[in-house]
């Protein structure tokens, strides 16, 4: 178990996702996240003893990204402060970590982007080898295209099925104070929207956003009795090949990986039935798909029959993404610490309208890099 | 709660040079980590993480965790990637020291690096600075360093020619060092007559633009001794960013955050008398002055003192306290690499392994890391284990 039955999450605070937020400054949003998570933790500043940022350079347009929102996380303050690169749900493991090295007690993690200022296209072109791979114009859109045609190629899925992803998770996010998109789709709408990389159209694709969350890790005895005090039961992460033809793209080896050491550590054997919600990384309709075959939920190439019967909907046996997940707003960088602050609020009972009965188990999940190179999967509970 | 006790095990690094048109990045990557992995007498298949650093926008390589995995071995594994700019490099240690005592892993890769070469340094630099306020005004690195050169130099009487003495002892300590840029000692006068870049700031005065790399690893307890006979056993850190805007900055105080870090750092470690107490120094120096106003915010001497411990030779090689035996920043500066650079050399330096720049009977060794608006990170390694 490696200690992590004594780290507890006690506070999470999330900006509303919109597609754009002019007012804000990184330091507005980051600000707000954190004010939120302190307000939720019922704690100070005070009470944080370090803290770790999360950004991106690209997407920032500004190296040493973290001193846009150094100022409003409490850095000021002189608290000990590090910046991880890349998804939230990685920050999150290591402010964890920081905290079962005895270093520290309380660990606030920070997440931020503004993609409304961003260039997509431009950035993610940046993941890839400058000399083989950039000339020819790889980008996030287009390499996720080649990865659902291998997905569906290799396991017969249907454009439809990958669809229905989208229909689901937009009605869920009606439900969702925070989300982006509110609006119910048909799987018709899904399926006559534009096209953007064959296979993909518009309603498989997640949204550009702006936005920013915040969470509150803590290892102290008293944390465990705090009123929101959620458990954390298991983590793992772990990266797959760089080049995409390194890889069958069908397959999420680096998710099966990062799952199998997460569900060790919380003693889960049969992810199906003993996990009662799932938030994962839905950038694309049918990633959600791939993803429920990585960790687990069903055997390569059952994504498919798993949505057609329904076992991941809000009433099936694992609702996945009861919030909407990123198809319903997609701040990258923030986008997986918000799956583990949705786990967090199901986990509680504090989901709202988009809460699942009953949930003693909830899976977060959060990714890096092109076609899900890298995975980062978190088990929290009661 | 876990808390495993976590040493530096096997160092690597590359031969660091302006221009390595003879490896890219993935490559000058691969160099310092099978040296590392040599050190410790380890293969790959040891390693259960791996942490990465280097600053995006030098190479413009986009999420370089996942880029790196040829190069530093993390295909199916575990890796994250940290950056905090002239800091990444101890912030890199710092994260592979807390991944190790975390419990969590047993032997972590830390890896920093920087190929500056494909960079424009100083333009990705400006860009770290408020766009509104400070990007106009303090374009780069060296024009902040010259201010508070010259707010030191007014407040405390300190000389150019006190300046150029740190560079003049850096330099000649890199003719020891086979792995350092520049290993050319360079004299008062050299300095002096160099080409001037930000009053009072001259070419010699200023650390180089480098290609290279280093990995460290950190093993637990239970490992420790069985890869290294002398491992080097972390007894602390700290890292202070207090300011993020060059105007909130107090330019007449000797580097608040470094005092602020030095002062946590020593609490944590029980150390009273630095300048006695450790035996060598590995400070991130970026410029000549920093070796003066910086190691009294160390608490090496009082305010304006750091002149005289220069002159009388306190810290050369032979001296009481020798800083920088590697040659330090003034010499070498893989920006991503440079301070991780300085938690490898004091490591290398409990352990023993420094050859031509060994400083005699190293027990406790100090590192130090410089980046951001005027950052600073510490780290303690000793030759005995924590308590």
């Amino acid at each position: 178990m490696n200690g992590v039955e004594d780290i507890t999450i006690i506070g999470v605070g999330q900006t509303a996702i919109e597609r754009e937020k002019p007012a804000d400054t990184f330091a507005d949003m980051a600000y707000e996240a954190v004010t939120k998570a302190l307000d939720d933790a019922g704690m100070s500043i005070d009470d944080i003893d370090n803290i770790v940022t999360t950004s991106n350079d690209f997407w920032d347009g500004r190296t040493i990204s973290s001193m846009a929102v150094n100022d409003a996380v409490g850095a000021g303050l002189g608290k000990n402060i590090t910046t991880v690169e890349g998804d939230g749900t990685f920050s999150a493991f290591y402010g964890m970590c920081r905290i079962l090295s005895g270093s520290y007690k309380n660990s606030l993690i920070v997440t931020h982007v503004k993609g409304s200022i961003s260039d997509n296209i431009h950035i993610t072109n940046g993941i890839f080898d400058p000399i083989y791979m950039r000339p020819i114009g790889l980008d996030s859109l287009n390499t996720a295209a080649l990865q659902m045609r291998r997905y569906m190629a290799k396991y017969g899925i249907s454009e439809e099925q990958c669809a229905k992803v989208s229909v689901k998770n937009h009605a869920n996010a009606l439900k969702n104070p925070y989300a982006q998109i509110k609006k119910t789709f048909t799987l018709e709408d899904v399926m006559d929207s534009r096209l953007i990389a064959d296979p993909l159209k518009l309603l498989d694709c997640s949204p550009i956003s702006d936005g920013a969350a915040a969470v509150i890790i803590s290892g102290e005895e008293s944390a465990k009795k705090h009123k929101n005090a959620v458990k954390v039961r298991g983590v793992g992460y772990c990266a797959d090949a760089y080049f995409l033809g390194d890889r069958d793209l069908a397959d999420a080896n680096a998710l099966d990986m990062a799952a199998s050491r997460a569900y060790e550590s919380a003693e889960i054997v049969d992810p199906l039935s003993e996990i009662d919600v799932a938030e994962v990384y839905d950038a694309f309709s049918y990633m959600e798909l791939m993803w429920y075959e990585g960790l687990g939920f069903c055997a390569p190439g059952g994504g498919g029959k798993l949505i057609d019967r329904g076992v991941t909907e809000m009433d099936g046996k694992l609702p996945v993404n009861p919030s909407g997940g990123l198809l319903s707003g997609h701040p990258v960088i923030t986008g997986g610490l918000i799956r583990l602050i949705e786990a967090c609020l199901q986990v509680r009972g504090d989901a709202g309208d988009h809460q699942v009965k009953g949930v003693k188990t909830a899976l977060a999940h959060g990714v890096n890099g092109a076609c899900g190179q890298s995975h980062c999967v978190w088990i929290v509970g009661r | 709660m876990a808390k495993e006790k976590t040493a530096i095990v096997a160092t690597g690094q590359t031969h660091h040079r302006s221009s390595r048109l003879d490896v890219n990045g993935i490559e000058l990557i691969h160099e310092a980590v099978t040296r590392c992995l040599e050190d410790g007498e380890l293969t790959i298949d040891d390693i259960d993480a791996v942490v990465i650093g280097n600053m995006d926008h030098f190479e413009g390589i986009n999420y370089v965790d996942t880029w790196s995995i040829d190069g530093s071995g993390a295909f199916m594994k575990p890796i994250i990637k940290v950056t905090t700019g002239g800091t990444t490099g101890s912030t890199v240690g710092h994260c592979g020291y807390h991944l190790v005592a975390s419990g969590m892993f047993d032997k972590v890769l830390a890896i920093g690096w920087e190929k500056n070469s494909e960079s424009d340094t100083t333009a990705a630099i400006t860009t770290a600075f408020d766009p509104i306020w400070d990007r106009l005004v303090f374009a780069g690195a060296i024009s902040g360093l010259a201010v508070e050169a010259m707010a030191y130099m007014v407040k405390y009487g300190a000389t150019e020619k006190d300046a150029a003495r740190v560079a003049v002892r850096d330099r000649k300590h890199a003719t020891n060092n086979p792995y350092a840029q520049l290993r050319k000692e360079v004299s008062i006068e050299d300095v002096m007559n160099s080409p001037m870049l930000s009053d009072p700031i001259k070419l010699l005065d200023v650390c180089p633009r480098t290609d290279g790399a280093c990995a460290v690893v950190f093993a637990s307890e239970q490992y420790a001794e069985k890869i290294c006979d002398r491992p080097a056993w972390i007894h602390g850190i700290s890292a202070k960013h207090p300011y993020n805007y060059l105007g909130d900055y107090d330019w007449e105080d000797r580097l608040p955050s470094m005092q602020m870090a030095s002062k946590e750092l020593y609490a944590k470690a029980g150390i009273k008398e630095p300048l006695k107490e450790i035996d060598v120094m590995e400070l991130y120096l970026p410029y000549s002055c920093a070796g003066l106003s910086w190691i009294e915010a160390l608490g090496l001497c009082g305010p304006g003192q750091a002149p005289k411990l220069l002159w009388d030779g306190v810290t050369d090689m032979g001296g009481e306290l020798p800083i920088n035996p590697s040659g330090g920043v003034i010499a070498t500066n893989c920006i991503g690499a440079t301070a991780l650079l300085r938690i490898s050399e004091a490591a290398v330096q409990v352990m023993g392994r420094g050859g031509k720049r060994q400083v005699p009977d190293v027990n406790t060794a100090l590192a130090s890391g410089f980046g951001g608006c005027f950052w600073s990170d510490v780290t303690l390694l000793k030759s005995t284990k924590p308590k």
